[in-house]
């Protein structure tokens, strides 16, 4: 064996190619080269995507440092750019889509988890899942044609009359604007609330629920003191993950927000996100600085949700691992 | 006292109830009111025209969008090709091979990928592929839909190779094969079904997908002869032509937006249909 | 598993081979003011040259200058020439040949108004700055005796993308209003002071259409095809004007002198009794240089087309033909194209 060993440390040098051919020939190795090979491709794409979106936006940063985010002037003639009236409208209309979908996500999926029968619930939650899967542009398409003459026959008039005190209820009622826009966004993001909510929920151990109950709460009070707290912090996930996809959120936006880079009080005003911005003027931006003012938009909109999705595991699996600060 | 105070929570208790499940079926009837939106306008527009014609000029009645479906289609093929062999592989060496931390960079790495916002994803498209090809291409448009295919393919793919039990797996070993052999031949079948269904649903998801084509696959009025020049595409064609003020565009738009969102939902519905129903003899 | 991937590999034969006839492709892109003409135009030179696809986007006058720049396109199209300045952007020559005249229109969708309505060049500038933001409000009333203008807010449209149209408009807002050239200027994307932006002609249109109360600016084949009521402007001469074939060539007919020196020449605010004051020509930008020799021909032949037979087409949509010193001009300057 020894002497083996020897002679093969020795050995001449095509005795240790034919060796090294011979662990290539074992499949196991190849296969574990190759699907590494695969896997490393990912982190490779990545991170040409982040150098991409660094280096294209370095004039912008280097023209106009933090400015950049204060600044609420963007004029490509004179270019002076400030991303403050996008940075606007991403931040409200996400806002309020949150505002709308977070109580009726949650309503929702309480009653899928809690309340309703087993059958009921999964195909209840098959038909949500379904919403999901709509794409973008259909809720644009529907948005122009259903909901913005909706906003400005029904809706606008409805909350001027009764709310129109209010100075996020003044001004013009266009039908399309910040408020419409929100709508939209909160009938996109209600889906994965009430999914992500719904797993959530199922997952708190019975005896909490049946604890409660013993001591003598009705349904809706074990729900709401005792399950509901219990995955506070899951919910909460669940509202990062909404924002995060609301943020980034494009075509649907675009074609109802009204496209006006203004920053205003009214709900009904027109205005404008960083993501339908970024669509309608990529194509054109003349000159070195307007396109990396773009990218450098285009760079912030991707940490933002980066950040957003990070967080929002980190909350979904503290309430899976275990449970939040019961009541 | 004690009685009013009883029937206070009792009527609160049902108010929640019924709440709450007012909330679950509103809900579900917007997505109700989607279809029955795009089955009333879309479908009383759908013809033989828009399956086969091209394009009209602007304003002129009797287009269809006959490239755009093909389009979208050829766009599909690409993100196929490209994304799904690095989701599945990928998956494989999470599930079977991986490290604990290269692992866990690839994971968060593909979280990464996963929310990145789509046209932020045409903007990478956009610099990495059109300016040095100095082209719009349906390479640049299909580049960007597989990169965003990867994320959906990998998770689902490695969740259910996980799924497949471990007796499989030794049952193999204990038999003689190597460890590949095992993932070829029996880890693979056996996960065969949940790995397609992730497939499907991770080509649903970017068939509709508007963003990311805008600046890579552009449009294109005419058919587009193999694969480095603009192409039409559903999405981008319904966006274009519902902005406009043009009747004709209008019903069009509609026809497209019934086609898509009937090859999404039914994707979505075959797949998940199926996964319920292998689900019981996926142990087999 | 062996039918599907053979159903896979005809697929993708077919896609592949789709179009494998047709061998040149040229790709284009920019305003969408000249948009309906040229869409014309390319469907009519593709059937008669089944050989040639010209494909055209319409993206906006800016989105044409930069794809012409990065070099993903092979022409451009642009409704502002391009001055020296812009010129020197590029790292290859450009050539500019004028294609059509046409006119914007202040278009409005005012509930209970069909009459046709007056703008004087103070209104429109005034509406634009949101000075103005009554339908009622005298600037308007003022130049409409006797028609019966609503107390409702006014709904500012403009373009949300780098625009052509928003250049020639902004441009004669400058000639006409000191304040509107201090304040916003001109250019293919402006600060606006007021309203919602669209996405094109075909946007600011649909926009328009939709919207009660809304005033916009489009070409006038847009305003036209759409049935989208479109107001008439007062001209240097102080004449209410509308335009038209005759009112756009009576702007352009003093300009053929000055285009002997150089193509690029702003029309807005023209002098004469007859002209309408908000017109432009619009411009394919051409690489002086094109090393493929069949694109290169390919294109050569459209512009000798465009010139000729091109021009009959044009009064069809509205728009108004070449003077004809401007296009022997224009045959003069196809030799460059090398």
């Amino acid at each position: 064996m020894a002497s083996n060993v020897s002679a093969a440390a020795h050995a001449p040098r095509p005795l240790r190619v034919r060796a090294l051919v011979r662990r290539l020939a074992d499949g196991d190795a190849v296969a574990h080269i190759v699907t590494l090979t695969f896997a490393a491709s990912i982190i490779l794409i990545t991170s040409l995507l982040v150098y991409q979106l660094w280096i294209h936006s370095a004039d912008s940063r280097k023209a106009f440092g933090w400015h950049f985010w204060t600044n609420s002037t963007w004029d490509p003639v004179f270019e002076h750019f400030g991303a403050l009236p996008f940075i606007f409208g991403t931040v409200v209309t996400s806002a309020i889509a949150l505002m709308i979908a977070l109580p009726l996500g949650l309503a929702a999926a309480i009653f899928l988890a809690e309340l309703a029968p087993r059958p009921v619930s999964d195909a209840i939650s098959f038909l949500i899942d379904l919403l999901a899967a709509v794409p973008s542009v259909i809720y644009g398409l529907l948005g122009i044609f259903v909901v913005v003459p909706l906003m400005r026959t029904v809706i606008g008039p409805l909350l001027k009359d009764t709310l129109g005190f209010l100075p996020i209820f003044r001004g013009p009622n266009y039908g399309l604007g910040l408020l419409t826009a929100s709508i939209v966004l909160s009938i996109m993001v209600v889906p994965y609330i009430i999914s992500v909510s719904r797993e959530i929920l199922l997952t708190v151990p019975r005896d909490q629920r049946e604890a409660a109950l013993a001591l003598g709460a009705t349904r809706w009070e074990a729900t709401w003191k005792v399950v509901v707290p219990y995955a506070r912090a899951g919910i909460m996930g669940s509202g990062f993950l909404a924002l995060a996809r609301a943020l980034g959120e494009t075509m649907a936006v675009t074609m109802v927000i009204g496209n006006a880079a203004v920053i205003s009080t009214s709900l009904f005003s027109p205005a404008d996100t960083i993501a339908s911005m970024l669509a309608n003027q990529f194509s054109e931006a003349t000159g070195t600085i307007y396109l990396s003012a773009l990218i450098e938009l285009g760079l912030v909109l991707f940490l933002i949700t980066f950040i957003l999705n990070g967080a929002a595991r980190l909350l979904i699996l503290a309430t899976e691992r275990g449970g939040g600060h019961a009541a | 006292m004690n009685g009013f105070r009883l029937r206070w929570r009792k009527s609160i208790n049902i108010l929640m109830l019924t709440l709450t499940g007012v909330a679950a079926l509103s809900v579900v009837s917007v997505l109700f009111l989607i279809l029955g939106y795009l089955i009333w306008n879309g479908g009383k527009s759908l013809s033989w025209d828009f399956f086969t014609h091209l394009p009209a000029p602007v304003g002129e009645s009797g287009g269809g969008m006959a490239n755009a479906i093909v389009g979208s289609i050829k766009l599909l093929v690409l993100a196929a090709l490209f994304g799904l062999p690095i989701g599945l592989i990928g998956g494989i060496y999470l599930a079977e091979f991986g490290g604990k931390t290269f692992s866990f960079v690839v994971r968060y790495t593909t979280d990464l990928l996963n929310g990145v916002p789509s046209i932020v994803m045409g903007i990478f498209a956009y610099s990495l592929v059109v300016v040095p090809m100095k082209h719009f291409s349906t390479l640049a448009g299909g580049f960007a839909l597989g990169v965003m295919v990867i994320p959906i393919t990998l998770r689902s793919s490695e969740e259910f190779l996980r799924a497949v039990p471990g007796s499989m797996r030794e049952g193999a070993l204990a038999l003689g094969a190597s460890k590949w052999r095992t993932i070829a031949s029996v880890v693979l079948p056996a996960a065969k079904g949940g790995i397609v269904t992730g497939m499907l649903l991770a080509l649903a998801r970017v068939a509709g997908e508007t963003a990311p084509l805008l600046f890579t696959a552009f449009g294109n009025q005419f058919w587009s002869p193999g694969w480095t020049q603009p192409i039409a595409s559903l999405p981008v064609m319904i966006y274009t032509y519902a902005i406009s003020a043009y009747p004709d565009w209008h019903r069009q738009a509609w026809a497209a937006g019934l086609i898509l969102l009937g090859l999404v939902l039914l994707a979505n519905i075959g797949t998940r249909a199926a996964l319920n129903r292998g689900g019981a003899d996926r142990s087999v | 598993m062996r039918k599907i991937t053979l159903v896979v590999c005809v697929l993708l034969g077919l896609a592949l081979s789709l179009g494998a006839d047709t061998p040149v492709l040229l790709n284009a892109a920019g305003a969408t003011f000249p948009y309906p003409i040229y869409s014309k135009w390319f469907s009519v030179y593709h059937t008669d040259h089944p050989s040639v696809s010209i494909n055209y986007q319409s993206i906006g006058s800016g989105g044409g200058i930069q794809q012409l720049k990065a070099g993903t396109v092979d022409f451009g199209a642009s409704d502002m020439p391009l001055n020296d300045q812009l010129l020197s952007q590029f790292n290859f020559k450009i050539l500019q040949f004028p294609t059509v005249l046409g006119a914007i229109v202040p278009t409005y969708n005012i509930p209970g108004v069909t009459t046709v309505l007056n703008f004087t060049p103070q209104a429109l500038s005034d509406i634009y700055l949101g000075k103005v933001t009554k339908w009622n409000d005298k600037e308007i009333a003022s130049a409409n005796p006797g028609v019966q203008l609503p107390g409702n807010d006014i709904v500012v449209i403009h373009r949300s993308d780098g625009s052509g149209t928003t250049f020639v408009w902004t441009d004669y807002l400058s000639k006409v209003s000191s304040e509107w050239k201090s304040r916003v200027g001109s250019n293919t994307s402006v600060n606006w002071p007021a309203g919602l932006g669209g996405k094109g002609n075909e946007g600011v249109s649909g926009l328009v259409e939709q919207t009660p109360n809304a005033i916009g600016y489009v070409e006038l084949i847009y305003a036209i095809q759409n049935n989208l009521g479109y107001g008439l402007v007062q001209n240097a001469s102080g004449r209410f004007v509308k335009a038209s074939l005759e009112s756009v060539t009576a702007a352009a007919s003093n300009a053929a002198p000055k285009m002997q020196r150089d193509l690029r020449i702003s029309i807005t605010d023209a002098s004469g009794a007859g002209a309408y004051p908000i017109c432009s020509f619009t411009y394919l930008l051409i690489p002086a240089k094109i090393p493929d020799a069949t694109k290169r021909d390919t294109i050569k032949g459209f512009l000798h087309w465009m010139l000729t037979t091109g021009q009959s087409e044009v009064e069809a949509l509205d728009y108004a033909r070449l003077p004809k010193a401007v296009i022997s001009i224009e045959e003069r300057q196809i030799s460059e194209v090398q």
